[in-house]
């Protein structure tokens, strides 16, 4: 039987990280991703797990390492979070040019500078184009049944990519929520044997990794990787509709939210969807025709589902917790354009960017977004862009 | 001279009480308000890393720069070679000078650019809470290694003396006239200078006891030999007990990096000179500072 037990999402991270049973993690500690290896340490320590556990020296050496491992073809996890992701920038390109399917629990923190503790999604929106799998959770519970899904992802044989799976900091990463952990046996059931894939391990048939790529052979081997990514869109949904089938929680790229007969949405991901989800009743008891389109799945970004979601809307808003600082908008808000491009019913579409450096977000400032939308939906004047809860 | 109360800050001081950083605060603020007869404040720059210790900047009112975790060296490098006046102070944890900027130091004191970088060397990891560093001690039992560490520390001073720091001394923050002395003695260095501190964490590493019944005052030390240093340095390696000793081990009067750059500059164009165009550049500011009283 699945336990239901008092967790934060760390610590459910840690969780997932033991039941899975990785041969290697190498992680560096950075707030407020720390605590996820740290627990995880003491699984080592006490023989809970196989896994070689290395504490290295940066994150640049961690995710080194997981290369080198994961290249090894060995079931490879880390976890990190803000600067510590930046730090691995370099190597985040190698993972997946590689094909290495590393899993890595990122706990949202606003990047540097000015130096900030907080979430905001600013520190994976960076990581967005290396070639990395991104799934976003609303809460505990998802974080959890991300990490696990995220391994049968990155581990198919047509995708073989890396994932990240993030969680919002602090106000997931440390906040306590019920939540429900399946038995250890019923997730090696689940995510299965680390399947068999050529290796630099194989002394009987030795070759280079990583070997230099010119202009003969790097753009075939680039467009390959591109396929993989391609491939997830296909099987993305397959694994969250088994992992429902099996244990009754669904899902899909996007959760739709009262959706069906609204004239106005917001689009969002991470925590805040829960405190918009709210925002959406209160409105919904009050007669408006409101909804949300929650995105989980941003890379690979899935543009028919977000067309299909939205293109019956009149006004949607598009919430952005990272600037992309481009004088535009953030960076999901030219995504979802991008989407809708192709439709014959294109909605108004606004960006609103919120919560930055964990600035808080209340219900009155989702309130605000609506009353916007509701006023450009009456006026049919628009913009493209708004900054809320900011002091300017 | 800057009177030392003139140098605190209205921040507020959140280190843990005892912590060892306290010392090391105090003993500089000290330092910077004797130098400030003969080095104006504004010339005195502070650079900090990230941890514990790099909160320092907010705690003394003179120029400061609060970088990223590993960087703060290199950072303080741009700042010395944008205005070679400047007095550059870096202070950074074990975790960024040995561990994630560890590079940077080598390359720092290989160039002997005229710096001075104080380590506040806990040797965990404090801000974080409590996990193991490059120079923890084999076995050390933290909380990302809870069986204990299987790695042997290095000792940070035997490498820089490798790598050609022109100015290498040990201190400890229990004693704070003998810190106080030594921090004088590496912010006056012409060279590249390095403390590092044994700044106790009382929270997660407290070592105040076992430091308190090895560490002796080296005396009747010869700082200007090579050897006399070298054995002095490997004297403890940061693992086994053995007596440590606090104070000047090495130093050595050579060029400074940006002594030579300077000359190939001039050798090179026979035209252009730092300390002239800082002047020029002073003199403008003057002028402008004129025009608006």
């Amino acid at each position: 039987m699945p336990q239901r037990l008092t967790k934060t999402a760390n610590e459910v991270f840690a969780e997932a990280m033991r039941q899975i049973n990785p041969d290697v993690v190498a992680a560096y500690p950075i707030t407020p991703a720390t605590e996820v290896v740290q627990i995880f340490s003491q699984f080592v320590a006490d023989g809970k797990v196989k896994t070689e556990f290395v504490a290295v020296e940066s994150e640049h050496s961690a995710m080194s390492a997981c290369i080198g491992a994961s290249a090894c073809g060995v079931r490879t996890l880390t976890g990190t979070s803000s600067q510590g992701l930046a730090y691995m920038w370099e190597m985040l390109y190698i993972a997946s040019g590689l094909r290495l399917p590393i899993v890595m629990a990122v706990v949202n923190r606003a990047l540097s500078s000015p130096i900030n503790i907080h979430c905001d999604h600013s520190d994976t929106m960076g990581a967005r184009d290396c070639g990395w799998i991104q799934i976003f959770s609303e809460n505990v519970q998802e974080s959890y049944d991300n990490f696990l899904q995220a391994v049968r992802i990155a581990e198919h044989q047509d995708v073989r990519l890396p994932v990240m799976v993030t969680t919002d900091g602090f106000i997931l990463s440390h906040c306590l929520e019920v939540v429900e952990v399946l038995e250890d046996e019923t997730v090696r059931k689940f995510i299965g044997e680390n399947p068999e894939r050529k290796s630099i391990l194989d002394v009987e048939n030795p070759f280079t990794l990583g070997a230099l790529d010119l202009q003969d052979y790097y753009f075939e081997h680039k467009r390959q990787q591109a396929e993989g990514m391609k491939n997830s869109l296909n099987l993305i949904p397959l694994i969250g509709k088994e992992f429902g089938d099996k244990f009754g929680r669904y899902y899909d790229f996007a959760e739709s939210y009262k959706l069906d007969d609204a004239e106005i949405a917001i689009v969002i991901m991470g925590s805040t969807a829960g405190t918009a989800k709210d925002v959406v009743d209160q409105l919904r008891d009050e007669g408006k025709k409101v909804g949300l389109l929650k995105l989980r799945v941003f890379r690979p970004f899935p543009a028919n589902v977000i067309q299909k979601a939205l293109e019956n809307i009149k006004v949607v808003g598009i919430m952005d917790r990272a600037d992309s600082v481009n004088a535009i908008s953030g960076p999901l808000y030219p995504e979802i354009c991008t989407s809708l491009y192709d439709s014959d019913k294109k909605p108004l579409l606004v960006d609103y960017i919120y919560g930055l450096g964990g600035r808080e977000v209340r219900e009155e400032d989702i309130q605000l977004v609506f009353s916007e939308l509701f006023n450009i939906l009456k006026t049919g004047k628009t913009y493209n862009l708004k900054y809320i809860g900011v002091r300017e | 001279m800057i009177d030392i109360k003139n140098l605190d800050t209205y921040a507020k001081n959140t280190w843990c009480p005892g912590c060892g950083n306290f010392s090391i605060l105090n003993s500089i603020k000290s330092v910077i308000s004797e130098l400030s007869g003969q080095i104006p404040i504004e010339n005195f720059v502070i650079v900090s890393g990230i941890g514990c210790h790099a909160k320092i900047v907010d705690y003394i009112n003179v120029n400061s720069f609060y970088s990223l975790h590993g960087r703060a060296v290199p950072a303080a490098e741009g700042i010395k070679i944008a205005n070679p006046r400047l007095k550059v102070i870096v202070f950074a944890g074990d975790g960024d000078a040995y561990g994630e900027g560890l590079e940077h130091l080598i390359f720092a004191a290989k160039r002997n650019i005229d710096i001075t970088v104080i380590v506040h060397n806990n040797r965990v990891y404090g801000l974080t809470v409590g996990q193991c560093t490059p120079t923890s001690p084999l076995g050390f039992k933290g909380k990302s290694t809870p069986a204990g560490t299987v790695e042997i520390p290095f000792n940070p001073l035997h490498l820089l003396l490798s790598s050609g720091a022109t100015f290498i001394a040990r201190g400890y923050t229990h004693g704070i006239d003998l810190l106080k002395d030594i921090f004088k003695q590496a912010v006056l260095h012409k060279g590249f200078s390095i403390v590092d501190t044994l700044q106790v964490c009382v929270s997660f590493y407290n070592m105040y006891d076992y430091y308190s019944k090895r560490v002796y005052t080296l005396k009747d030390h010869n700082i200007y030999d090579y050897q006399s240093a070298l054995n002095k340095i490997k004297e403890w390696d940061y693992n086994t007990d053995s007596p440590i000793s606090l104070g000047v081990f090495y130093k050595k009067e050579t060029a400074t990096f940006e002594e030579n750059i300077v000359k190939n500059k001039n050798d090179v164009s026979g035209q252009r000179n730092i300390s002239k165009i800082i002047n020029e550049r002073q003199e403008i500011i003057k002028k402008i500072l004129a025009s608006l009283t």
